[in-house]
């Protein structure tokens, strides 16, 4: 070996030190049993609040256990790539919450540990979980990747003064009738129907709803995409139209991505919104409970042929444990004290959502107005979004084409059958 | 932040081009040497490599594989698809390859354009604050905010002044000049590039300003009497004597300007919140979506090597071109 080869091989063997010296630093996976790392998701106002929420419960659980557990709150904007980040190096949280739409997509990963029975059986066991959610929680046919932790819907809720000095007595029950309302409804600076258009997710959502309703799919039983369906054309273009034709949705909201129309509806700047347990982020907003109604999302008035009676997707968060931890034992202990009865009466209570676990259903807490229209949803006109891999990206691609398609509207552009068709086309070819 | 995120691209090419150059000037000293050199070197070799080397090793490696979220966990399981990722971004006729091109020349327009304004800008600025007088230190200061202040803060205040209805912008344009009957939109449809535009070059003009201050400090204050002597104006001046004793200022200048203006991610993405609408979808946003976005890391980082691989090229050009006209001149 010349000294120039033994110098460069120096430099290698220096280069590769530095770099395992970097991955060894950082928020790595907790090493000793007595330590846990938790990423919970956003559930609150905001990510403090949700660190003030979570800490006596993280100290009640230390206290049971001796297992000391450290929580990042991780906004939504930055779950989904920070989660990817930690499957591909192995390293990072012990325990995480994420979107039970991406529980398929993550599953593919292979990072995540599998809740089969005996994983299930250490949590509390299968039978206590709501099983709406638990279809939630990963590919069909596969062990769960993940255990349902709060249990969402959409509603739609409205204003009911709005609706008082336009004269309407009840909440439309059908996309007509919304629409009709929404005109009424529209005057004076004040719109309808208020839709967050730049936020991709919540986009993809209400295209999984309405495609329903239209009788399409996203994917075909083979998990290949099918985006560009009649069915889903005029899904999209129903959703769009609100905005483009039936003008009842401030063309501002095609910008709006940071939750802005929940906040327009909590300022009354417009009547409607069609949200996912809207109930506690507007009464941060101080909007008290007794000013707006709560009703489920409308339908189609004279639904296409295969047309399914579904106005919302199984929405809600599942609880995570990554494969790379170190303390498996202590992460599954922890998700069992999450899923537990009185965990999850208390932070459902406080979050506004469903506790995941059919014994807790029963607190009284979930008795009111919104609480019941979501659990009725859930229980008769929810389905899970499609749990195959591909569904984070559906949600991506879908959403932006969405998103383009709201500026369009709001830039005055027609949004025809043709461009809707355009866009979705565009987007199934980005998929492999 | 902006420097220390987006420096390393324009730095990268400068070793690769210069190391193997200077290897052979120092062999015939002897082959038996003390590994004191080796070791000096070292650390400034270590950090190379990690940084610049490792990396985009890395990143070829990654273009040439199917690293999808299936395989994301554990690379050595990815198929090894050559150059199938380059052939499906860079397939003009696709929607992904029609995407890429459309967004390379938005970029392309965006770079040329931001640099332009910028030099222009600074240049004025510099020539204007050239001669002392009163309040020229508050000015310089006051110039160089922009630059000066976090890339996030000062991007997300944009996006704050730009929203249609409660933006300050149109506050003024609207309620209060009365210049336009409707609220435009800025952050989406055509004016979005126009809006990343001004925020680029309010971002980068305090650069160039900088550096052609700094650039005229070096001109000799004779030069300008004797072009007065010979009854020069100011324009005749600052084309025959300014502009000529800038230039090897303005060559680095404008080739550093470009390279970070056509691979500038934080002010699009933080300006547009991750997704930009497709008038300004800039080359750097739009290979985040193909990878982050879209879990699909082999195409993304394909796209990344062709974008290396073009900028090299038009860097090499244009020092060729730029050197060439040197010799001559000489």
């Amino acid at each position: 070996m010349s000294r120039r080869h033994l110098g460069i091989f120096t430099a290698a063997v220096l280069a590769a030190a530095s770099l395992t010296a970097c991955g060894g630093s950082g928020d790595d996976s907790a090493a000793s049993p007595k330590t846990l790392t938790y990423w919970a998701s956003n559930q609150g106002a905001s990510l403090e609040a949700d660190k003030t929420i979570l800490q006596p419960e993280l100290d009640k659980f230390e206290k049971q256990t001796g297992i000391k557990v450290t929580v990042e709150v991780v906004p939504w904007s930055d779950l989904l790539n920070r989660l990817l980040a930690a499957a591909a190096s192995g390293k990072g949280p012990d325990v995480v919450n994420i979107g039970n739409t991406w529980s398929a997509s993550l599953q593919a990963t292979g990072a995540l540990v599998e809740f089969d029975d005996a994983a299930l059986q250490a949590v509390g066991g299968k039978d206590r979980i709501v099983p709406a959610a638990l279809a939630a929680a990963g590919a069909p046919g596969k062990p769960p990747a993940a255990v349902p932790l709060y249990s969402m819907a959409y509603s739609l809720y409205y204003n009911k003064k709005s609706f008082a000095d336009a004269g309407i007595t009840a909440p439309p029950t059908t996309w007509e009738q919304l629409a009709e309302y929404g005109k009424k409804l529209s005057t004076g600076g004040k719109w309808g129907l208020a839709i967050e258009g730049a936020n991709p997710s919540e986009n993809a959502h209400h295209a999984f709803t309405f495609s329903q309703q239209y009788g399409g799919e996203w994917f075909d039983s083979a998990g290949k995409p099918t985006f560009d369906t009649p069915q889903n054309v005029s899904a999209i273009k129903r959703y769009i139209d609100f905005m483009a034709a039936d003008k009842i949705t401030n063309p501002s909201n095609a910008e709006y991505a940071q939750n802005q129309s929940v906040s327009d509806f909590a300022n009354g700047k417009a009547a409607m919104l069609l949200w996912q347990s809207a109930g506690s982020n507007l009464k941060t907003q101080n909007m008290p409970a007794d000013a707006y109604g709560v009703a489920p999302v409308p339908f189609l008035a004279s639904p296409p042929a295969g047309g399914k009676k579904v106005n919302s997707m199984v929405a809600g968060i599942n609880m995570a444990v990554f494969k790379h931890t170190k303390n498996k034992d202590g992460a599954l202990s922890f998700v069992k004290f999450m899923t537990s009865d009185e965990e999850q009466t208390l932070l459902n209570k406080t979050y506004g959502s469903l506790p995941a676990v059919k014994t807790a259903a029963s607190d009284p807490a979930f008795s009111a107005p919104e609480q019941k229209t979501i659990q009725e949803t859930l229980v008769t006109t929810a389905a899970p979004l499609p749990q195959v891999p591909d569904e984070s990206t559906f949600e991506t691609l879908v959403g932006t084409a969405m998103k383009e398609l709201f500026a369009d509207a709001a830039s005055g552009k027609p949004v025809t059958e043709e461009s809707v068709k355009a866009k979705l086309t565009d987007a199934q070819q980005k998929m492999r | 932040m902006a420097t220390s995120t987006t420096a390393p691209d324009a730095d990268q090419r400068e070793p690769r081009a210069g190391s193997p150059a200077r290897e052979p000037a120092r062999r015939p000293r002897g082959p038996r040497r003390s590994l004191l050199p080796y070791l000096l070197l070292a650390p400034a070799v270590v950090l190379e490599l990690a940084i610049h080397v490792i990396p985009m090793v890395v990143g070829v490696w990654m273009s040439l594989l199917e690293l999808t979220q299936f395989h994301i966990r554990d690379w050595s399981t990815a198929p090894f698809i050559g150059l199938e990722n380059y052939r499906a971004t860079l397939d003009l006729n696709s929607a992904a390859g029609k995407e890429l091109l459309h967004s390379f020349w938005i970029t392309l327009a965006y770079s040329l354009l931001s640099v332009g304004f910028a030099w222009l800008l600074g240049i004025s600025a510099a020539v204007v604050l050239q001669r002392p007088f009163r309040g020229r230190a508050i000015l310089r200061a006051l110039f160089l905010t922009p630059y000066a202040l976090p890339v996030y803060a000062a991007v997300i205040t944009w996006s704050f002044l730009l929203q249609r209805d409660t933006g300050l912008v149109n506050h003024v344009l609207v309620d209060q000049l009365g210049l336009m009957n409707e609220r435009p939109f800025w952050l989406i449809g055509d004016n979005s590039f126009w809006s990343l535009l001004v925020v680029s070059v309010w971002r980068n003009w305090p650069f160039a300003f900088l550096c052609l201050m700094a650039g005229l400090q070096n001109v000799p204050g004779e030069l300008y009497e004797a072009a007065a002597i010979d009854g020069a104006g100011f324009w005749r001046r600052l084309r025959s004597v300014t502009l000529p004793m800038l230039r090897p200022v303005n060559l680095v200048l404008l080739l550093v300007l470009f390279l970070w203006t056509f691979n500038d991610f934080n002010t699009p993405f933080v300006l547009f919140g991750g997704s930009a609408p497709e008038q300004a979808d800039l080359i750097s946003i739009h290979i985040y979506r193909s990878s982050f976005k879209t879990w699909d890391f082999g195409s993304g980082s394909a796209m990344s090597v062709a974008l290396l691989l073009f900028l090299l090229v038009v860097s090499a050009a244009y020092l060729l071109i730029t050197n060439r006209r040197r010799d001559d001149h000489a």
